[in-house]
């Protein structure tokens, strides 16, 4: 999961939430994406590193990846 | 057929209340099937005139951030100060408050059922339900759901 270089069609800051809300917002947001987009979420909450790819993948979405810069996590899920 | 989850709820002190509604906005995000049973003080979650003011407890609950003798939580006020104090614990996170975090649920679709013996015991009729609430219904109904579900929690 290192570095990736990935482009999002979308992004949804959760900054500052913290469990569920970082997986709410996310469900929701992704509801408006087609299918095969890229959402990114930019999220401080530490458990979402193991919530956000526990979501994706129940939801039937892809899991990208995760980068990290400094207390944010920018995860990245291909709608399914 | 989707993954089901069925939850009975059967606290009504605000610490309890989160749990089951915490979960349940979860787990409808992961696309699961939810449905919660409110029964007995678990019904003050779905009670119009009381899910906004649920209180926290200080008697005999030894996990309070401040431990406090029973003797001391016995006196007026206490139970005010424990809520607030909690309440205040739960806005620095940002987390939402009971009735925001219903109307996430019933958003995401989570079913949400009054007990109806709950009702006839307590004498509370249906217009003091919130609006999100499903019909009330019996434990054969719930249990008849719950039997498909691959998740069950009692809280």
């Amino acid at each position: 999961m290192g570095d990736i270089d990935l482009k999002a069609d979308e992004v949804l800051d959760v900054k500052g939430l913290c469990c569920p809300m970082p997986v709410v917002k996310a469900k929701k947001a992704i509801e408006a994406l087609e299918s095969g987009k890229v959402l990114e979420i930019i999220g401080t909450d530490p458990g979402s590193k193991g919530d956000m790819p526990a979501w994706a993948n129940r939801a039937g979405h892809e899991f990208l990846g995760l980068t990290e810069t400094g207390d944010e996590f920018h995860f990245f899920v291909k709608k399914g | 057929m989707a993954t089901r989850m069925a939850i009975i709820a059967s606290k009504g002190s605000l610490d309890m209340a989160y749990p089951p509604l915490i979960l349940a906005s979860t787990a409808a995000a992961l696309e699961m099937e939810v449905g919660i049973f409110f029964t007995f003080y678990g019904l003050d979650i779905v009670n119009k005139k009381k899910y906004a003011n649920l209180k926290v407890s200080p008697i005999a609950n030894p996990a309070m951030p401040v431990p406090m003798p029973n003797m001391i939580g016995m006196l007026p006020g206490m139970t005010a100060m424990a809520t607030k104090m909690m309440k205040g614990m739960i806005k620095k996170t940002d987390t939402p408050t009971i009735p925001e975090f219903i109307k996430t649920c019933h958003e995401l679709g989570v079913k949400m059922w009054p007990c109806q013996l709950t009702l006839d015991i307590m004498n509370i009729s249906a217009e003091d339900l919130i609006d999100e609430a499903e019909k009330s219904c019996g434990a054969a109904m719930f249990l008849d759901y719950a039997a498909e579900a691959d998740i069950t929690l009692f809280i």
